[in-house]
């Protein structure tokens, strides 16, 4: 085989570039923002990187201009010059615009939410999330999803259970640290519907890598009517495997830890389940959604999720692994 | 040669002056927005006078530096001795001092003054 058909092929540079570029867009990107916050974040990031460019050339150039010798030609005065300039005052000022810069947009990313705004609460806890809508209305509680509705500012209060955790949706904004003990604030401002990503940005344990949620930002009207709808207690099926499904759930104990709003299930220790069929992921931003996805972990939760404190129940014959999963597909 | 330069047993405290300012300031500031933020302003209260305090240290970091910087200057512009090839003597080593001092002054007056940014503009003690 000779060498010339081992080369890959020349792609032109512009296209390279935009595939390379494309990297940057998707649901979890600060640098495809879908938020205020992550639009001011974005344009801060092209301005750091601008100025580092310049600096770079800067400096390329210069460290060129000596090798050749430039500067010894020029004599002493313009040596000491070269170096006064280029490599203090310049850098300096060029640093100091950047940090006035982006001190400037600090006090709009932590400004308070103005008063009737959606207020959620989110806890981080090893290793999934406990979101709480407080207002407007009637407090509702749900796990791993947070929806969220264009155009309005949202304000979150931040907690942790445990250990510290943080709380990120790059496509909205910065993220905020999440302490056990302590509250803390975030506004965030989505400014387009669409499916986001976010994050635990702190490192939180054996499966830090596995705590993610899912966030849904909605027109307001679609909002609304899917806030109503988490407020309404489980649709509780009536036959087949998932009523099965049902009383499994109860005999094997899962309603000491889960809620499930309209049966007798209240445990407070784990994810509330009310409509845990209609979240889009399973065992936080770990599993695919649906009888599969749930099957798998009530089986292989350890597998799935090392250090969950949540037992596993593989020793469960596999028709009642399929009827309880049946039955948390149909809590929707 | 009997050498008579004043500076044979020159320390480098002074080298080190400025920088320490900056710590200084830099914890001093930081511990003055913070306690004002816990223990009096709370979370999203006002933070004027904690900017008071941060420019009133500021201003007294800077002419802390200004002084050592000024001091290093003058050590660094004693006319170099004539026939000196090695820079190995006493007051070789007292002009390098001075000019180190001279630099490592307006390096921790830029320092400083990027703390202090912060200050300027924060609003809150949120």
């Amino acid at each position: 085989m000779g060498l010339s058909s081992r080369t890959s092929p020349r792609v032109p540079a512009p296209i390279a570039c935009a595939a390379w570029l494309s990297g940057c867009a998707g649901p979890q990107s600060a640098l495809d923002p879908a938020g205020r916050g992550a639009e001011r974040l974005a344009e801060l990031f092209w301005w750091m990187a601008g100025g580092a460019a310049v600096v770079w050339l800067a400096v390329a150039a210069l460290a060129v201009y000596a090798v050749r010798g430039g500067a010894r030609r020029a004599g002493g005065g313009a040596q000491r010059a070269l170096i006064v300039w280029g490599g203090a005052v310049v850098p300096t000022l060029v640093l100091g615009a950047l940090l006035a810069y982006g001190l400037s947009i600090l006090p709009g990313l932590l400004a308070s939410a103005p008063p009737g705004a959606l207020r959620i609460s989110v806890t981080g806890e090893q290793w999934w999330w406990r979101v709480r809508y407080e207002s407007p209305g009637e407090a509702v509680e749900l796990a791993n999803e947070i929806r969220l509705p264009a155009g309005e500012p949202v304000e979150f209060t931040l907690r942790s259970a445990d250990v510290l955790h943080s709380f990120w949706i790059p496509s909205l904004g910065g993220k905020m640290d999440m302490f056990p003990g302590r509250e803390t604030r975030l506004l965030l401002e989505p400014t387009r519907p669409g499916r986001l990503r976010g994050v635990c940005a702190e490192y939180c344990g054996e499966s830090h890598a596995l705590m993610a949620f899912d966030v849904v930002v909605l027109e307001k009207p679609e909002f609304a009517r899917w806030l109503a709808a988490q407020r309404r207690p489980a649709a509780v099926p009536a036959g087949g495997a998932a009523a099965r499904g049902g009383e499994l759930f109860g005999a094997n104990g899962c309603a000491a830890c889960h809620t499930v709003r309209g049966t007798g299930a209240d445990g407070v220790v784990g994810p509330d389940l009310t409509h845990a069929g209609g979240r889009l992921s399973i065992a936080a931003g770990t599993l695919p959604p649906g009888r599969a996805g749930f099957g798998r972990w009530l089986a292989k939760t350890h597998e799935v999720k090392p250090g969950a404190l949540m037992p596993h129940f593989g020793m469960l014959p596999p028709e009642d692994l399929t009827a309880l999963a049946a039955y948390l597909e149909a809590l929707r | 040669m009997k050498n008579a330069a004043p500076e044979a047993d020159e320390s480098l405290w002074l080298l080190a002056a400025a920088p320490a300012i900056w710590a200084a300031h830099f914890l001093l500031c930081y511990v003055a927005a913070a306690v004002w933020c816990a223990k009096f302003a709370g979370p999203a209260g006002p933070l004027a006078p904690a900017r008071r305090a941060i420019l009133a240290l500021t201003v007294l970091a800077l002419a802390g530096i200004a002084v050592i910087g000024r001091g290093g200057w003058r050590r660094c512009r004693l006319p170099p001795p004539p026939l000196s090839r090695e820079f190995d003597t006493d007051e070789d080593r007292h002009r390098f001092l001075g000019f180190a001092t001279f630099l490592l002054s307006v390096l921790s007056a830029v320092a400083t003054v990027y703390a202090a940014g912060a200050a300027a503009f924060m609003r809150d003690c949120r």
